[in-house]
């Protein structure tokens, strides 16, 4: 079958089962565009108003159905607005393709008009790169970019097409089978002693009586959820997660500590610093998870297991590292290991729980008029029996989140992690909605990531995606406000925020827009946003400057936190400051 | 990296990496780029071609006492475009680098005192100029750097050093 570059790209995303690509035309990609009139019927393109929502889309799309989530955009300007959702799919290990046109092959290196040289700049950022001067390669290239985004540790990679290479026509045979020679899924060093190190991991956990797990993203990679509850429950021994690794277990499974690192729960981080094994999985010890290393869980043996072999011994040593695929190693490990209860340990920790609790600000009752941004979480958990998915953008908002929703689901929240982008939340959620049309989504953003992605709006508008918006509006750049408060002197800097009238705003897009100003309009707002079918943007206008709490700021230790002040009812009446 | 660091500070040796790569164009550069995003201190790299035309080797010497080796191995590793590293610094191996240094010669004498030198080095004399001349050494690093503290004394004008080219014995 002799065909087009640009008719390959399109059979190419059909042959890899690509439902929806995000995207952006322009000059250098105009071929593939051409030839995408002729697959709209069976490829539904989406127009964003913003390459770099094309990228972070992708990125959702992928974490909802675990499926490549594909982008595509011009050459110079269009792959550069690229770059910040390729590096944000970088760091949280998502499989994204981003196909990027290029000046005609001739041109390259000439600075073409629109010519940027857009494999160097993505080269960091990428899990691997191509730039296409021959229509032959093209097939291959294409079928090699998804194997290699989407297997071992999964991560985007660019495929950046010449303009002629579109247009020029060869003999299409669908690839079926890629031959890599450096590459393999999984790719321990050298020689790795599997079962040995099985049976050291073993007899460290027979040996251990503080031992605790600390669950990542790797997990939902490796679909081991069901390994992972076996094991959890055959071991007996309590989860903390990471940021990504939310929802490997259900938030209410009894043996599940939830969140550990800056923002986690006191007692999460004091299990950590008080454990004697840190058993690994599918994590990779970032700064944002350890604070300060020298420190870092003192007394405790390590294993840790990940694809990856780079992370194994990066940050943390491990007493034995695993480069692995968890559902693998979990199904071989957990038959070997013993049916165990650490009630001594469950119990200490049960303790710093509860001193934990005496903390929370839901055991408080506020007057009605004080709207704080946990409430709002809460109440969207509960409105929605916990069942929605959330996709948060970055900040305060993001870490009270996760404090105050409980998931239940792998994936059930999208959020920017490694990168901490702002301007995902809105974008998330449409890759996020396109995936699981189903699923109830809720895009819960910041007063200031939100005003990166509004064009986005127009999208939501023309594809009638039902998406709900909550924006946390404090009219500050509430984390940056957070940490000049805490580590300079409460001397702000550019971090006070004037907001348009979101109710309007979302109006002239055609969005149902509402507003909440107490905990009553909040809760009915929110009522209001299920029953209505289709976009609804709710504006919550919170307390200006309450802190995420507990905090562990930079370069202390786990078990330094800063605590959540306990908030007597009576001390109420004068202001917020006992939140500060 | 902290505690992977002072490891190896306790274990100051150069380390000599051989990467198996893709003979592809941009694999040089990847390799760089990874050296410099991950912060790592790369003493020499020699890249060259093999038996097989598809195939490149680069020999990569790192400072151990400045940069972890098992982490650069372990990235390297990861690149798509690597097929196989190895450390050979604990296997017996052959170890090369091949110098060009110009030396000047003030007065008829001394040319025969380098070219003296030159033969206790096992090395050549492969350009003679009236008032300079290159000599061609190979050989381990130390005997390069002993043979230039032996020539210091003479004014050296130039140098060139291909840096570590390594291949396991047997
Ligand atoms: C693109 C980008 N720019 C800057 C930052 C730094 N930053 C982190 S949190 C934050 C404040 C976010 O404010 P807002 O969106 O209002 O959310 P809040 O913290 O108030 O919940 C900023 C500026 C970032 N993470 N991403």
């Amino acid at each position: 079958m002799k065909l087009t570059g640009a008719q390959i790209i399109w059979e190419s995303l059909l042959q890899q089962g690509v439902e929806v690509v995000f995207g952006y035309p322009g000059g250098a990609i105009l071929p593939t565009y051409d030839a995408l009139v002729d697959y709209q019927d069976r490829i539904r393109h989406v127009l964003v108003r913003h390459e770099e929502n094309a990228a972070f889309a992708a990125d959702a799309y992928f974490r909802a159905t675990g499926k490549v989530g594909v982008c595509m955009a011009t050459s110079g300007p269009g792959a550069l607005n690229l770059v910040t959702g390729l590096a944000n799919a970088m760091m949280d290990s998502s499989a994204v393709v981003a196909i990027t046109g290029q000046v005609a092959s001739h041109l390259v290196g000439t600075d073409a008009f629109q010519e940027t040289d857009v494999t160097g700049v993505t080269l960091p950022i990428t899990k691997h790169n191509y730039l296409v001067m021959n229509v032959e390669e093209l097939p291959q290239v294409l079928a090699e970019a998804f194997y290699i985004a989407r297997t071992g540790r999964p991560g985007p990679v660019l495929v950046d097409i010449c303009k002629d290479v579109q247009q020029k026509m060869t003999d299409y045979e669908p690839i079926t089978e890629v031959k890599l020679r450096g590459y393999r899924a999984v790719k321990p060093m050298g020689k790795q002693n599997l079962p040995l190190l099985l049976q050291r991991a073993k007899e460290l956990i027979d040996n251990a009586r503080r031992p605790i797990i600390l669950a990542g993203q790797g997990i939902k990679h490796a679909n081991a959820h069901e390994e992972f509850r076996e094991f959890v429950e055959k071991s007996g021994i309590p989860v903390a997660t990471t940021l990504l690794g939310i929802g490997v277990l259900s938030e209410d499974h009894p043996l599940n500590l939830r969140m550990m690192g800056m923002h986690g729960e006191a007692y999460v981080n004091m299990a950590i610093a008080n454990a004697d094994l840190l058993i690994a999985l599918g994590m990779r010890f970032d700064d944002r998870v350890t604070g300060n290393l020298k420190t870092y869980a003192k007394n405790a043996r390590v294993i840790h297991v990940d694809i990856d072999p780079a992370e194994i011994n990066k940050n943390v040593p491990a007493d034995v590292g695993i480069v692995g695929n968890l559902k693998d190693v979990l199904r071989q490990l957990t038959p070997m290991i013993e049916k165990r209860s650490y009630p001594a340990w469950l119990e200490q920790i049960n303790e710093w729980r509860a001193d934990t609790q005496a903390h929370d600000i839901m055991q408080v009752e506020f007057p009605d008029h004080t709207l704080l941004a946990p409430h709002v979480m809460r109440m969207i958990w509960e409105e929605t029996n916990g069942e929605c998915t959330v996709c948060t953008d970055v900040g305060q908002h993001q870490m009270w989140e996760t404090q105050y929703f409980l998931h239940k689901r792998k994936n059930q929240l999208i959020t920017s992690g490694g990168l901490g982008a702002m301007g995902f939340g809105v974008p998330a959620a449409v890759g996020a909605k396109l995936g699981r049309p189903q699923d109830e989504v809720w895009a819960i953003v910041g007063d200031g990531g939100f005003q990166m992605s509004i064009p986005e709006l127009a999208t939501i508008v023309q594809e009638k995606l039902d998406i709900k918006i909550a924006v946390i509006n404090n009219n500050y750049l509430g984390m940056v406000r957070q940490w000049q408060e805490l580590m300079h002197n409460k001397r702000y800097s550019a971090v006070e925020m004037w907001t348009p009238d979101f109710v309007k705003l979302a109006e002239a897009y055609g969005i149902c827009g509402l507003r909440a100003r107490t905990r009553s309009e909040a809760r009915e707002a929110i009522r209001i946003a299920r029953e209505h079918e289709g976009p609804v943007l709710i504006e919550f206008q919170v307390e200006k400057e309450t802190n995420v709490f507990p905090m562990v700021q930079p370069g202390k230790s786990l078990n330094e936190m800063t605590r959540r002040p306990i908030i007597q009812p009576a001390a109420l009446g004068g202001g917020m400051d006992f939140l500060k | 990296m902290l505690i992977d660091r002072i490891e190896a500070q306790k274990n100051p040796t150069k380390h000599t990496l051989v990467a198996i790569v893709e003979n592809k164009p941009g694999v040089l550069t990847r390799v760089a780029s990874l050296m410099r995003r991950r912060n790592f201190n790369i003493e020499s790299l020699a890249v060259g071609t093999t038996e097989d035309p598809s195939i490149s080797r680069m020999t990569i010497v790192i400072d151990a006492s400045k940069t972890n080796a098992a982490l650069v191995e372990r990235n390297l590793y990861k690149l798509v475009n690597v097929i196989d590293v190895q450390d050979l610094t604990d296997v017996p191996s052959v170890v090369r680098e091949l110098a060009l240094i110009k030396v000047r010669i003030s007065d008829a004498q001394h040319r025969g005192e380098i070219k003296q030198i030159a033969d206790m080095f096992q090395s050549r004399v492969v350009d003679v100029a009236k008032d300079s001349c290159i000599i061609e050494v190979t050989g381990e690093e130390q005997k390069v750097d002993s043979m230039l503290r032996v020539l210091e004394d003479y004014g050296i004008l130039e140098v060139v050093r291909t840096g570590r080219i390594a291949m396991a014995r047997g």
